[in-house]
Formats: structure tokens, sequence, C-alpha cells
């Protein structure tokens, strides 16, 4: 053969979706994978009605939503992402959505989310690192979309309730052009 | 088509004020868009720093067809199709990446990064084949201005700068809001897909009608600054300067504001070291003016929309399907004013975004209603009456008027009328 032969891509390519290694947790509590699977089953029921202020007061004050593009763990203070919203974003992409007039979103989209594969990760604070997927059923005037995602989540216990202080959502076609994501993801 | 045929085609399609629907979802119109309009004139493909180092390589898009956007052995940016030779089969499925050859996977046909065929598996099986022949195709004119790469299909025509003409000034403007005259693009592209024909995207980009309207939701719960410039009552004026290319300029109102940054809805005390570094660069007078005007907003035809912050790049897919690729300006070795300008991307633009995600809700929505048969027209008339020349000879209108859609349309009607 006289022609040079490339190195193999592949583990590269799966770099960029597959993200940094993640330590899983070992040990099993059955009572925190309840409540803990209870508390993101109740998120997405939340978002699917849309019911925007119930899922506001989820997040910590110190919240961070990121929908990143391109990847899975990016930069996000260099690269683009498709949501990067600290605390006051979050409350300002629920106030736009309560207008009434946030057209992409007027009717809403109807959503069903189906969540599953949690696993948690090790975390050296007292917060709960947890990852799992995400599989959102949309409907609205454009006509049906599929979107799956995998999540991570950092919950921390705050007077005794559990909340969000980061959402992570990695929709799997991120680094593809994508339809309008109007709705709580 | 549904439309009139034949001679008169284009007279019955585009009248002075009014088109017709079927410009928006015939797909013989639009496969006669691709030869006459998207691989004839000058197209915006990508901009230089992001193949910054030599064998970079990024995937890009003239129209439909992508390009391999590379920065050869030598350092020139090459734009390349991405088809082998030899049997059609892509040499490159990577988005980007630094390779100094790509290698087919089919038959292990191995080209340079500047396109030339470099070897092939089994040569005995060739006997006099000409390896100079057999190079990957380009595209046929490459140009760059102040590092915002074009390309044309067309081995003849205008160059450029006569394609620009007096856009060419918006991109000079924007380079000048850059302590260092130059901009990069780096952040990445959100990828937008609706479901609509690309000249509904074009068209709105300068239509300061709708924002009023559309972005009204945001507008009402977050102070932009951005409502003034398109009310009844604006001085903002719309520009064609010939060409299809059409710019909102917003600048009378900030000259009367008269206050450094307004343009970009913030303070020099909220980004001191951008100001320090203008006022270095430019001096503290010539900077001040720079930071009063602003950057520009202007729809270069016919893909490439500079809006302020970031540049959007259209794709068109198919009469009834297109691609935004949006991307924050960065401003070379301006940190904190990046980082603003990165942020304040991120919330208006992409299929999340505050703004664009119902923009792009009304191109789906105008792009359906299309098939409600009556009336067949689109009605472009608003301000036909106000049109008027300023001192350099361009027409303007109010911030609100159809001027750009119909001098988009003016244009569009002589690259696709046979002469
Ligand atoms: S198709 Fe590329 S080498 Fe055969
Ligand atoms: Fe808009």
């Amino acid at each position: 053969m006289t022609t040079e032969q490339e190195a193999i891509a592949g583990p590269e390519i799966l770099k960029a979706w597959i993200g940094a290694d993640r330590v899983f947790e070992k040990k099993f509590d059955p009572e925190l994978y309840h409540e803990v699977s209870q508390f993101i089953f109740r998120e997405a029921r939340l978002q699917d009605i849309h019911d925007y202020d119930a899922w506001e007061d989820l997040w910590t004050d110190d919240a961070l939503y990121w929908v990143p593009a391109n990847g899975t763990d990016i930069d996000p203070e260099t690269q683009m992402s498709m949501v990067y919203d600290n605390r006051s974003r979050i409350a300002l992409r629920v106030r736009q959505l309560k207008t009434g007039r946030r057209h992409s979103q007027t009717p809403p989209s109807q959503l069903a989310r189906i969540i599953s594969n949690f696993e948690f990760l090790k975390s050296a604070t007292d917060d709960i690192k947890v990852v799992c997927n995400a599989q959102i059923f949309e409907t609205n005037l454009r006509g049906d979309t599929m979107w799956a995602a995998r999540n991570e989540y950092t919950l921390r216990r705050v007077d005794g309730a559990l909340k969000m202080a980061y959402k992570k959502v990695v929709l799997v076609n991120n680094n593809k052009a994508i339809y309008t994501l109007s709705f709580l993801v | 088509m549904d439309g009139p045929v034949l001679a008169d085609k284009w007279d019955a399609l585009i009248e002075p004020g009014r088109v017709h629907g079927s410009l928006y979802y015939d797909t013989a119109i639009f496969k006669e868009e691709i030869e006459k309009i998207w691989f004839t004139t000058w197209v915006y493909i990508g901009h230089e720093s992001e193949v910054p180092n030599n064998n970079d390589f990024v995937t890009k898009a003239l129209g439909p067809m992508p390009v391999l956007m590379t920065r050869d052995r030598k350092g020139e940016v090459q734009l390349l199709l991405n088809r082998c030779p030899h049997r059609g089969n892509a040499v490159c499925v990577l988005e980007k990446g630094n390779k100094a050859s790509f290698t087919c996977p089919y038959h292990s046909w191995t080209f340079s990064n500047d396109g030339a065929l470099i070897g092939y598996a089994f040569p005995d099986g060739y006997q006099k084949a000409e390896k100079s022949e057999l190079g990957l195709s380009k595209v046929t004119r490459v140009a760059n201005y102040r590092g915002f790469i074009f390309g044309s299909m067309a081995a003849e025509g205008p160059t450029l700068e006569e394609h620009l003409g007096g856009a060419i000034t918006a991109l000079d403007r924007l380079c000048d809001n850059s302590p260092t005259g130059e901009v990069e693009i780096t952040a990445g592209f959100l990828q937008h897909r609706t479901k609509a024909n690309w000249k509904f995207i074009l068209e709105n980009e300068c239509d300061g009608y709708h924002p009023a309207f559309v972005h009204s939701s945001i507008f009402s719960v977050a102070d932009s600054g951005i409502t003034d410039l398109y009310g009844a009552d604006a001085v903002a004026v719309t520009r064609s300067f010939g060409n299809g290319h059409t710019e909102v300029d917003p600048r009378p109102e900030f000259r009367r504001r008269d206050k450094p940054l307004s343009w970009f809805n913030t303070k020099p005390e909220r980004l001191p070291d951008y100001v320090q570094q203008m006022n270095e660069a430019y001096g503290p007078e010539r900077a001040r003016e720079i930071m009063i005007d602003g950057t520009p907003h202007i729809m270069i035809f016919p893909n490439l929309f500079i809006a302020e912050i970031q540049i959007f790049v259209i794709q068109p897919v198919s009469a009834n399907e297109s691609i935004q690729h949006v991307t924050a300006l960065q401003f070379k070795g301006a940190p904190d004013m990046n980082r603003r300008l990165r942020q304040q991307t991120m919330g208006s633009v992409g299929p999340a975004g505050f703004l664009l995600a119902d923009d792009t809700e009304m191109y789906e929505r105008n792009q359906r209603g299309l098939e409600i048969r009556d009336p067949e027209y689109l009605y472009l008339k608003r301000g036909e009456h106000r049109e008027r020349h300023d001192e350099d000879g361009y027409l303007i209108g109010h911030a609100t008027d159809d001027l750009p859609s119909r001098e988009i349309w003016k244009h569009y009607r002589s690259l696709m009328e046979d002469k």
C-alpha cells in the first residue's frame, strides 16, 4: 500500500460526546435513590405541564442551568451553549414564558418525557450528584419532535427539601442542526 | 410550478411591492436559485480565525453543499469540495481538526490539504492516470476581506469588493470596534433548523417592523434598550447598499443618546479593560465615536448577517428547510468584552434563544401560510412613499419599512432572470 494510512479517529470522535470520565458511586442507598428519583420525576412533570413557578422554585440561589452545544464537556466560558443560565437568567426565562407572548410556546408544546437510568456520582461534599437519561416527545404547531438527552444534576438539601443547584442537559444531537427548543428541557 | 410561465415569468412573480408565494415553496425555483444565486454569486463561507494554524480544517458549506475550509501546509486558506474524484465518497467526515492530508476510506486515495492527489492504492492499476488532474475540486474563486472568507463557484463575475460595494464599510465598522482591528470567530456555532424557506430569514434580518410584536415577550420583562429603535417614532433608518445588501442603521439614535456603549446596553464602567484598550488603540476621541456608533446590523446577500454582537450564516437546505448557523463575534484581545458578547448572544439566539426561537416560529408559520391559496402574493409596499436617498446616494427608509425586502427582491430578480 503506497498511501498514507490515517490514525483511526474513533476515540477522538467519541470523546466530544461522551465527555470527561465520571466517577460513579458504588454504594447503593435505596432511600436516597427513591427520594432523588421522585424529585426528578416531579421536575419532569412540572416541565411537561408548564408549571413555571413551581419549576423555578426547585432551584437554589446559586443555580446553573446548562444545555451545551457541540459536545458534553465543552468550556462554557469560551464556547457557545444553547442555554447557560445563572439564577437570574433562569428567572428571566420563566418570566418570558409567563407573558403568554413567547410565540414559540403559544400554544405551549405538548410534552411527555421519560426519565431513566439513574446513577449516582461520587460527591466530595454533601451535594448529591446524579446522572440520568431523558427522552422527550414534543408536539407543537410545527409537528412532532423526539428529543434525547443525558442529564446531570447537582442536588442540595435546603431547609430539609431537595433543590437543584445544577442541571446540565446534554442533547445527544447537540452538534447537529436542531429545531427550536423553547420549552423547558 | 403553480405560477406563471416562460418569458414573463419573472415579471409576474416579482412585481414592485409584491412577490408571488411560490418563490418560497416551489422546488423548481429552489433548484434554479442554487444554480443562479448560490453557485454564482459570492457566498460567505467562514472566517480565517476558524483555522488559525497550518493544517487546521473545519467543515463549512456553500449553500446546500459542504465545503472543507483548510489552512494548508503553507498557511493558505483553501476551500475544497469534499467529494472524492474517484467515486464520490467523502474524504473527511469530521467537523473540524488538524490534518495535513485526507484519505478517502473507500479505496484509500489520499489528498493533501491543498486538494492535490498525493497517492492512491495499488498504483499499477493506473497506467496513465494524471495525478495532477485527479485532485479535490475547489471553490472556483476565493476572496478574503479582513478575515471573512467568501467563495464563488463562477469563474467570472464581479470581484468580492465589487459585490460588497458600500456594504464593505460595515465590515470595516465592525472591525473598528475591536481594539486590535480584528474580529475572531472562535466560540463554535449553534445550528438552528427551521422548516422555512431561506428568504424568509434573509428578509427578516433587516425588518424593523416585527421586533415590537414578535419580541414583546422579552422586551416586556428585560430592559434590552432595543424597543426605542424599532418604534413608530424611531430615528433609525434602513438602507440598501445595492446587490441585495441591506442594513438597519441605528446610529442616528445612538448619536442622539451620545453615550458610549449604549448600543450594547451597557456603560464604560462595566467594561473598563475594553474601554482602556479602545482609547489606547484609537485615541480617546475616535474611540468615543466608535463606541457610540457601535457595530453594524447588516444582511450581506445572500447569507451573512452581522447582527451587532453575533453573526448568522444562513444555509438553504430545500425549498422549505433552512439552517441558521450562529455564533458570538469576538474581538481579538478583548476578554471582558468577549465574555459579554458571548453571554448576550447565548441568551438571544439559537434554538432556545429569547429572540430567535420566536423569529424562527414566525418563519415556520409564514411557510405554512403559503399553502393557503389566496391571496397569492405577499405585500411589501410599506414605506414606498417615504423612500429617499442619503448623502451617499443609497436608498434609505424608516426603520420599520419594507425597503430591505423590496431591494433584496430587486437584486434577486437580476440574478434569476435569464439575460
Ligand atoms: S471513492 Fe474515494 S478512493 Fe474510491
Ligand atoms: Fe427578530
